[in-house]
């Protein structure tokens, strides 16, 4: 009985199958490279979640708000110490140092066609404070609030307004705040024409675009993509590019992989082995920055056992620095071991910390705990998060400490540490603004212990009592004097250094990947530092 | 020895004891003629061996590494390199052929039974029965599995265990819809209405007669699943749940070796090798059986 | 005696009182489970930086304040009129998101599911006549491979060798970003967008970039509905009534298409119906290789962030598939085997 004659029909079936696709592929045309006049960026940008710049805080919406969006000042990208006006001709303080004003560049317009004047700076201060999203405490933190905030913000002539401040600042602290992405500048008329039962045009802005940047921002399809368009109507140097266009992609490998094919310009997420297998390929070209974000890991005061000082330090010694900045670190991190990154005011290099087990147990026993003792950690799975908390699981053995890992998703392990639930905690901070303060505010500052307090920094989330060193952190806001400043800062880290219960152990170092095409990209240390206008491809 | 052997295949057992041991041992005969499903059993032997024998026959332990030797290729030092901790690749999977063996087995072990209870008693028992637990199936089936999962996990917090019971949650309704299937098929036939009419129970017909024949495909199909199970768990990993490290279940293990693909291939090549052996093996395993246990077949 | 018509008014009436009691099933335990997953849902709108009066403030304003059966309440009331609410992620209405996603995991399961059943079903049959063979081991290893091997390896393996390597296939995600503006979405699935609008270069780009994650979702059923058919088939062929046909002198073909898998069809409708299901559900990791803007990806990304609105209207979508499919294959039940028509 031979079963041959049973597949004529399915041999049929199959050939003319492969015929079809056969021919359909065939059809395809070559895949052009991309288009002369756009960028193509492969990033993973699904966290952003609103447009407008009232809300916007996350890393990826910050880039999009950097390019769309003006403001007042901005400081220099090659020299952060340095303020540039954006849309300010020149600024002044008064001699009481508590009011400053502001002068417009005449003739500016917005993406719309519609003019920029001090009525329109002055709406989109007052907008922020207003509408009090995640943001605002950026400006609110100079006394500005809901009730006040129409005076203490005023427009004084068509192309110069003041901004009162409750009490003296150090201007630096200030300016450095104005050239954060709250401070953006947007378009009153179009925006109040969008305006919903009052909603200050909130709900329009979220997804739109109301700006005066050198590109606007003309789609945005939720990880999906994103698009830039150059914006003619701008003040200064027209963008060389005429589009930019974002792809979501999220795995580093498929990132890479387009990269090499030349279907994008630029990878954003690369990993440290892309980095290496890339370094050796002509068509690409690598461009690192130190970014203002830092890695910790913290210990939770209210541990009985982790709250004794000793124990504190011994942690601190018990993290093979050197052979993770060779390895899992390499390329894309630098060892750090202080609270204000490098490249802001006052931050200190000092590095006293290295693996020392045999001090480390020695601290152990003098806290009681000679044979060790298990603990917790609460850990993100993703990478070099993973792979430094495995690391640091290791060294803690040597010294008898059992480190259980309590692997979680991002919101899940921040909701466990928000409630002061975890024992260690790893994780990361980003200034929010280019100030020594913004770390400090966090790292250093505890004015309320309690359970219930009204502000919930860092030091409050792993219980950390500190009313001398939060008083030595208002001072350094406060202080006037640069320098003075800058080595106030430098006492308070040294002392942090000594006694907190923050294990700093890396500063991140982005790595940007483009094809060898690609001119003037240069990514900025905080997310609303990269320029894509200043960009070309040959 | 041939004593036994007449005593287990008499054709008049002269007790229920010994009847059902000839039976099992007539089985048997029919398994062991298939040389391929005899290949996948004695490679589920070995697994289970090194299980057992992991810390005695591992050159190094499976959470030793050294962060400067990390991603070695393979070498005489190390068979299948060393993972992005310096770890010992080879160790790793010995020591995770238990927990991964484990992990499978007693999700197996959980869903089908289950899975074939609801679907038979549903679907011999028709009605208002096969309504509602067929409601109560479509529930769960129409969930993203992943939400199911994720969800349970997240709730009862992280750890193998925990995914274990996940994982077999949202695996037992396939199971109930393909068993209520075939017993849509079989209710009408000839030899059911013969052993009612002799007076069995409804209990009795679903437990004698009607789960025998769907378990045939049950077995296909939880053989099939065990690769299917482990991957799950390691789906589970690459979203922060399950394993933790530094667990070396080959789920996990895969998981970490993700962002080494392209390079330092070897990483996620053992485990994925490992896996594979493991479905092959318990899919020849279940094959055999399903040859074996199937009443029509020829002895 | 009931009409014929009464009598089917009443068969539809209970079908879809059932179907509404699954719903409200889903809903109910989907929304339980947002409870139960400890993540913060209010983290994901306003962030960690957000001062705590801003938490409390957006808490108020999303209404989870309220007892758990309030809100439910609130939020089967508001799904009854269309308003499925807003998701946090993505500042659009929920439904709006899906509308987006669901036709690319559409079309891409879809794809899927006919390669994978279009090859599947005939490699199961084979593999059933030849049983014990070598063909037989073939079919079962290949099937294997695809079961076993973990979907990110052989999606980034076939990327790299079909679109780095070969040049034969378009890269990652939908569409090439020159054609991004050309094609306008009216359906969302692209193939029938760019061939209504005429537009057959971009519908040979599609097609490019559907085949190779198109091929991996086939595979990967493949494998099982070839074993499953293999199964099936080979209960049919050890029936009574095939002896009796090939002793009338039916060809092998015949029997083995026309009665065989025409039994084996019944039960073989829920394996493809639960693969189908499967593959919509939205494989996340296919999605995350090849960026596929899908279903998956939605909604893993929404319950990460405890976007419980988005999370709730996938599960409402993905159950209407389970539902829609389930009825099909009932449906198909009836129509192919006369002997379950007694089921309902």
């Amino acid at each position: 009985m031979s079963s041959k004659l049973v597949f004529t029909r399915r041999a049929l079936s199959m050939a003319a199958l492969s015929t079809l696709a056969a021919v359909a592929v065939s059809t395809v045309p070559a895949h052009a490279a991309t288009p002369k006049d756009t960028l193509v960026i492969a990033a993973a940008f699904d966290d952003i979640i609103s447009l407008d710049p009232a809300e916007a805080f996350e890393l990826s919406a910050g880039e999009l708000m950097g390019n769309g969006y003006e403001r007042l000042i901005r400081y220099d990208v090659d020299d952060p110490s340095k303020l540039v006006g954006d849309l300010a001709k020149s600024w002044d303080l008064s001699a009481d140092g508590r009011t400053y004003t502001f002068e417009l560049k005449p003739g500016l317009r917005f993406a719309s066609g519609n003019a920029l004047t001090a009525e329109d700076v002055v709406y989109s201060l007052q907008r922020a404070v207003l509408l009090d999203k995640t943001p605002a405490f950026i400006l609110t933190q100079f006394g500005l609030n809901k009730a006040n905030v129409a005076q203490k913000v005023r427009q004084t002539g068509p192309l110069t307004l003041t901004i009162e401040t409750d009490r003296v600042y150090a201007p630096s602290l200030f300016y450095n705040c104005l050239t954060a992405n709250v401070a953006g500048v947007v378009d009153k008329k179009l925006v109040m024409s969008k305006e919903v039962n009052g909603d200050m045009g909130y709900n329009w802005l979220k997804t739109n675009f109301a700006g005066s940047g050198p590109l606007r921002i003309r789609d945005w399809r939720a990880n999906e993509i994103v698009v830039l368009e150059r914006n003619d109507n701008y003040y200064g140097d027209k963008s060389k590019l005429a589009r930019v266009i974002y792809r979501h992609v999220k795995e580093a490998a498929t990132q890479r992989l387009l990269l090499e094919k030349g279907d994008v310009d630029v990878a954003r997420n690369l990993s440290p082995q892309d980095i290496e297998a890339l370094a050796s390929n002509a068509n690409v070209r690598m461009a690192t920055t130190l970014k203002g974000y830092l890695t910790y890991f913290s210990l939770n005061q209210k541990h009985p056992i982790l709250s004794k000082p000793e124990v504190r330090e011994a942690m601190k010694w018990l993290v093979d620095y050197d052979a993770l900045g060779r390895t899992l670190l390499k390329n894309i991190a630098v060892v750090h071991q202080n609270f204000l990154p490098v490249g802001l005011l006052g931050a200190s290099t000092e590095k006293p910390y290295k693996l020392d087990v045999a001090k480390a147990k020695a601290l152990l026993a003098k806290a009681g705990h000679p044979d060790g003792f298990k603990v917790t950690i609460d850990m993100r799975t993703i990478q070099p998060i993973q792979g430094v908390t495995e690391a640091i699981q290791q060294t803690f053995k040597q010294a008898g400490i059992q480190l259980e890992i309590l692997p979680g998703d991002g919101k899940q392990t921040l909701t466990k540490y928000r409630a002061r639930n975890h024992d260690i905690y790893i994780g990361s901070w980003g200034a929010d603004y280019w100030d020594p303060h913004t770390n400090a505010d966090t790292f250093a500052r505890n004015p309320d212990n309690a359970d219930n307090a009204k502000s919930k920094p860092l030091a409050w989330r792993n219980g950390w009592d500190i009313p001398e060193m939060t008083k030595k952190s208002d001072a350094a806001a406060m202080e006037r004097d640069g320098a003075k400043r800058a080595k106030m800062y430098q006492e308070i880290q040294a002392e942090f250094r000594n006694t907190s219960p923050f294990v700093i152990l890396y500063q991140w170092a982005t790595v940007t990947a483009m094809r060898s095409n690609v001119d003037g990209l240069k990514v900025g240390p905080t997310s609303d530092g990269t320029f894509l206008f200043k960009v070309s491809k040959r | 020895m041939t004593a036994w052997r007449d005593w287990l295949l008499t054709e008049r057992p002269q007790s229920r004891r010994q009847a059902a041991l000839g039976r099992a041992y007539a089985v048997w005969r029919v398994f062991a003629r298939n040389r391929l499903a005899v290949a996948g059993l004695l490679i589920v032997l070995a697994l289970v061996v090194m299980a057992f024998t992991a810390h005695l026959i591992a050159p190094y332990g499976p959470t030793d590494g050294v962060l400067d030797q990390r991603l070695q290729p393979p070498s005489a030092a190390h068979w299948f390199g060393t993972d992005d901790q310096g770890r010992d690749i080879f160790s790793r999977i010995l020591h995770g052929a238990g927990i991964t063996l484990t992990v499978v087995v007693m999700v197996a072990v959980l869903a089908a039974p289950i899975g074939l209870l609801v679907g038979t008693v549903s679907g011999y028992a028709g009605g208002r029965i096969d309504a509602v637990l067929m409601r109560l199936t479509d529930i769960f089936l129409a969930f993203p599995r992943l939400i199911l999962a994720l969800a349970f996990v997240a709730a009862l917090g992280p750890g193998i265990e925990n995914a274990v019971i996940a994982i077999a949650i949202t695996s037992w309704p396939p199971y109930a819809r393909i068993a209520r299937a075939e017993t849509l098929t079989i209710r009408r036939a000839e030899y059911i209405e013969a052993v009612r009419l002799m007076g069995a129970g409804p209990w009795r017909i679903i437990w004698r007669h009607v789960m025998p024949l769907c378990l045939s495909s049950m077995i296909v199909r939880v053989t099939l699943d065990m690769a299917g199970i482990i991957l799950t768990a390691a789906g589970l990993g690459f979203l922060g749940l399950g394993a933790q490290p530094p667990l070396p279940e080959w789920g996990a293990m895969i998981a970490n070796g993700r962002q080494f693909v392209l390079d330092q291939w070897w990483v996620a090549a053992a485990p994925g090798a490992a896996i594979f052996l493991v479905s092959l093996a318990f899919n020849l395993l279940g094959d055999g059986l399903r040859d074996a246990l199937d009443p029509k077949a020829n002895r | 005696m009931p009409t014929t018509l009464s009598r089917r008014a009443a068969v539809a009436g209970r079908w879809l009182g059932a179907v509404a009691l699954t719903y409200l099933g889903l809903l109910a335990v989907t929304f339980f489970i947002g409870r139960v997953i400890p993540v913060d849902p209010v983290l994901a709108i306003v962030g960690d930086r957000a001062p705590e009066h801003v938490i409390e403030r957006v808490r108020e304003e999303l209404g989870l304040n309220e007892p758990l059966p309030v809100q439910f309440a609130v939020y089967v009331g508001k799904a009854l009129q269309g308003d499925f609410g807003t998701s946090v992620l993505t500042s659009q209405p929920v439904w709006l998101d899906i509308l987006k996603t669901f036709p690319a995991t559409f079309e891409l399961a879809t794809c899927g599911i006919l390669i994978g059943a279009g090859l599947g079903i005939p490699l199961g049959v084979w593999a059933a006549v030849r049983q014990g063979g070598w063909a037989d081991h073939v079919v079962r290893v290949v099937g294997l491979i695809g079961y076993s091997v973990p979907v990110f390896w052989l999606g980034l393996m076939g990327l790299v060798l079909f679109y780095a390597r070969l040049d034969w296939v378009a890269g990652p995600g939908r569409i090439d970003v020159a054609y991004e503006y050309t094609v306008t979405r009216v359906t969302g699935l692209l193939l029938l967008d760019a061939a209504m609008a005429g537009e057959w270069e971009a519908f040979g780009n599609v097609i490019s970039h559907l085949i190779l994650p198109a091929s991996l979702l086939g595979y990967f059923s493949l494998a099982y509905i070839s074993r499953m058919t293999r199964s099936f088939m080979l209960s049919e062929l050890s029936q009574e009534y095939v002896v009796a046909a090939r002793a009338k002198g039916l060809s092998e073909a015949r029997i083995v298409w026309r009665h065989a898998l025409r039994n084996a069809a019944v039960p073989l409708t829920t394996v493809v119906a639960l693969s189908y299901a499967g593959l919509l559900e939205g494989s996340v990791l296919t999605e995350t290789v090849f960026s596929w803007p899908g279903l998956g990806l939605y909604i893993t990304n929404s319950l990460q962030n405890a976007d419980m609105n988005a999370v709730l209207g996938g599960t409402i979508v993905v159950g209407t598939v389970f539902v829609g499919l389930n009825l099909l294959s009932d449906l198909l039940y009836r129509m192919l085997d006369p002997r379950t028509r007694e089921a309902l």
